[in-house]
């Protein structure tokens, strides 16, 4: 059993350090916007027009709260602990981005910036910023790998049928890693009239935080949902780690909790033995990279590395700060899935559940089948499905040999 | 005294403004380096800036990121530019080298064993584009065990507090970043440097040097007569790249041709 010997809900400290992890590795034209925003979202987190606004917001405009379901087939048939699924699939846009890019688009409207950026990677992150955007009348770029422009057609045509600018990155390995670089580029250029709206619980101080406190609404409904419906906290949390934004909004409210396991899933790519992965708490080491220090896939000279995975949202060399501290302090773990587990999952859920998940959150479902089994009957696991799966229909097809 | 320290000093006495070259190591290949950090001192170069090659440079435009790619594709690393330093200062004593990058290849290899890698190297100062001051912790009391000196910027968007902050930590220079944005991208504006650049010079006796935007001989004059050197290194990369494929002989004498036109507007006496 999981014992608490510290308030988990204490980081990160004044300068944005959770332990030695994450800061402010920023630009100094950067240094000034940053010390604004953590000064205005000091003064809004606690006030209660913005809080009402904030939950007004994700009640009318997002659809929450997102059900916590019980996915009565899919555990009789893996014969294990009970499943439940937290639904952010059915948030509008279809994913938990959507919390972070409302929380953020209100910021971005009281700092009187006209115009918004965003990097994303699975295009999830770029249709919740060009949706705020659209419906708050701010400009909106979007960067995004070619690659991942590539294999996120429809969240491409999406985020334009939204009024949002798609600007296709061809620098380094062309995906979200390159898109954040052309991100901070475009704000260091811009930063006077630009909001950034960072998509994951990474990045200079004080995204990691303010992006966690937005999606932290999913643990804080799952919690209570759980009780309701149960009467007990879980036995284990289950989510997948690309940056970890979906990750650390269902883990926060349970941090504190003894006796709930937590387990973040990277992505395996095609195993942790080889290279081509996206696993950085797995197979990394701490390091910098986009303004806070975590750990991260780099050579031997410290170069990032390219990851593979077959989830867009997941291919990414590094992981918010938040989780490489629960990690060192082994409130969390980390565990890997290859790309065909998750694919195998996918199908699974589809088929078992009529729910198709995204392939990022289809990770967290095949680490939670092997978890169930390992658990048994009678206990019980919430897996955050963090997404749902249209836009992946065409990869799945693509490897079914079909174009479509 | 510093080499850095040594050479502003000089320079003052001169009445002269420091001409200060950036190009990236190992670009287009680690072979044309050394050669062209002797060439661009023989056609004035007074201080040498040389870029640690990084996969992901944030705060870079495009020509300066395909630097960065060509020089890694060649093969470029860490200790390869600590090497190149090693062997330019078998043969030059005087011109001080200050190696500008980004963090995680330092963090990578370690803060002590690099700084004292680089000093072994030769090396005199470091810059490091995303280690704000309040970041830099980790590795000062090394670099000051050594006598390297840490160099900060200032850019236009650095409140009076933090100026304050970083004066404070700067050794050897600072750099300041003479427009918001990346490096390659406008011109600068030289009236509003000056304005900044009186109001600096007030608050602070470490030389200013500015860079970004300097493209031509004719700003580098410009600025150089408000403050104590410039920087400039978009062009000469530019330049680079067009000569990819040419011998390090002929890279070396083109690219250091161009900073030599920059030394003659600047003035040579």
């Amino acid at each position: 059993m999981t014992t608490i010997t510290e308030d988990y809900h204490a980081h990160p400290d004044a300068t944005g350090h959770f332990g030695p992890y994450g800061g402010r590795f920023a630009s100094e034209t950067l240094m000034d916007a940053l010390d604004e925003l953590s000064a205005m979202y000091t003064k809004l987190k606690d006030d209660p027009d913005f809080r009402q606004q904030f939950d007004k917001d994700l009640a009318q405009y997002v659809g929450r709260p997102s059900p916590l379901y019980l996915a009565e087939r899919l555990t009789k048939n893996w014969g294990g602990a009970d499943i439940y699924l937290k639904r952010e699939d059915l948030n509008h846009t279809g994913a938990h981005k959507i919390n972070n890019t409302i929380g953020q688009a209100l910021l971005a409207k009281y700092s009187g910036k006209p115009r918004v950026i965003a990097e994303t990677g699975a295009g999830q992150h770029g249709v919740a910023t060009a949706t705020v955007a659209a419906r708050l009348g701010l400009k909106c770029v979007v960067y995004m790998g070619a690659e991942d422009v590539e294999r996120q057609k429809l969240n491409v045509y999406r985020m334009r049928l939204l009024g949002a600018e798609v600007v296709s990155v061809t620098s380094g390995s062309r995906t979200l890693k390159d898109a954040m670089n052309e991100a901070m580029r475009d704000w260091v250029t811009n930063v006077d009239d630009t909001y950034y709206i960072i998509g994951t619980v990474a990045g200079p101080h004080p995204y990691p935080t303010l992006v966690r406190d937005f999606n932290s609404i999913i643990g804080r409904e799952a919690r209570r949902q759980i009780l309701e419906q149960t009467g007990e906290l879980p036995d284990a949390l289950v989510a997948c780690v690309g940056g970890g934004s979906n990750a650390i909004g269902l883990f926060w409210e349970f941090l504190n909790d003894e006796g709930v396991e937590i387990y973040g899933v990277e992505a395996g790519g095609h195993g942790l033995d080889g290279d081509d992965h996206a696993a950085p708490l797995s197979k990394g080491r701490p390091g910098v990279l986009h303004g806070n220090r975590t750990y991260i896939m780099a050579n031997d000279d410290g170069q990032i590395s390219a990851t593979h995975s077959v989830s867009a949202g997941l291919d990414y060399p590094g992981v918010g700060p938040e989780h490489a501290w629960l990690k060192d302090s082994n409130r969390a773990k980390y565990v890997a899935i290859t790309d065909d587990e998750a694919l195998d999952a996918f199908r699974e859920l589809t088929r078992t559940e009529g729910i198709m998940p995204a392939l990022e959150s289809a990770h967290a479902i095949a680490y939670a089948k092997k978890l169930a089994k390992q658990l048994g009957k009678g206990k019980r696991i919430i897996v955050n499905l963090s997404g749902r799966g249209d836009k992946d229909v065409h990869t799945v097809a693509a490897l079914d040999g079909l174009s479509i | 005294m510093s080499r850095i320290a040594a050479t502003f000093e000089r320079l003052k006495s001169e009445g002269r403004k420091a001409l200060i070259p950036f190009v990236t190591a190992g670009d287009p290949r680690p072979d044309v380096t050394l050669p062209l950090m002797h060439a661009l001192v023989e056609q004035g170069a007074n201080i040498i800036e040389l870029g640690m090659p990084f996969s992901d440079p944030m705060a870079d435009g495009p020509a300066i990121q395909r630097a960065n790619e060509r020089a890694l594709a060649n093969g470029m690393s860490l200790r390869k530019t600590l090497d190149i330093v090693a062997e330019f200062r078998k043969t030059n004593q005087d011109t001080p080298v200050v190696l500008m990058g980004y963090l995680n290849p330092v963090e990578w290899m370690g803060y002590e064993t690099f700084v004292n890698a680089a000093h072994a190297a030769g090396v005199d100062g470091l810059l490091m584009v995303d280690m704000p001051p309040e970041e830099g912790g980790g590795i000062v009391d090394y670099a000051k065990a050594v006598g390297l000196d840490l160099i900060y910027l200032v850019t236009p968007t650095t409140t009076n507090e933090r100026f304050d902050i970083i004066c404070k930590r700067s050794t050897g220079w600072i750099y300041y970043v003479s427009l918001k944005g990346i490096t390659g991208a406008n011109t600068l504006n030289v009236d509003e440097v000056a304005e900044r650049m009186r109001w600096i010079e007030q608050h602070t006796d470490i030389p200013v040097c500015v860079g970004f935007g300097i493209r031509d001989g004719e700003t580098a004059a410009r600025v150089a007569s408000v403050c104590s050197g410039v920087i400039v290194g978009s062009v000469l990369v530019n330049a680079i790249e067009k000569l990819e494929s040419e011998s390090a002989i002929e890279i070396s004498s083109q690219v250091s041709k161009l900073l030599g036109d920059m030394r003659t507007a600047m003035g040579r006496a």
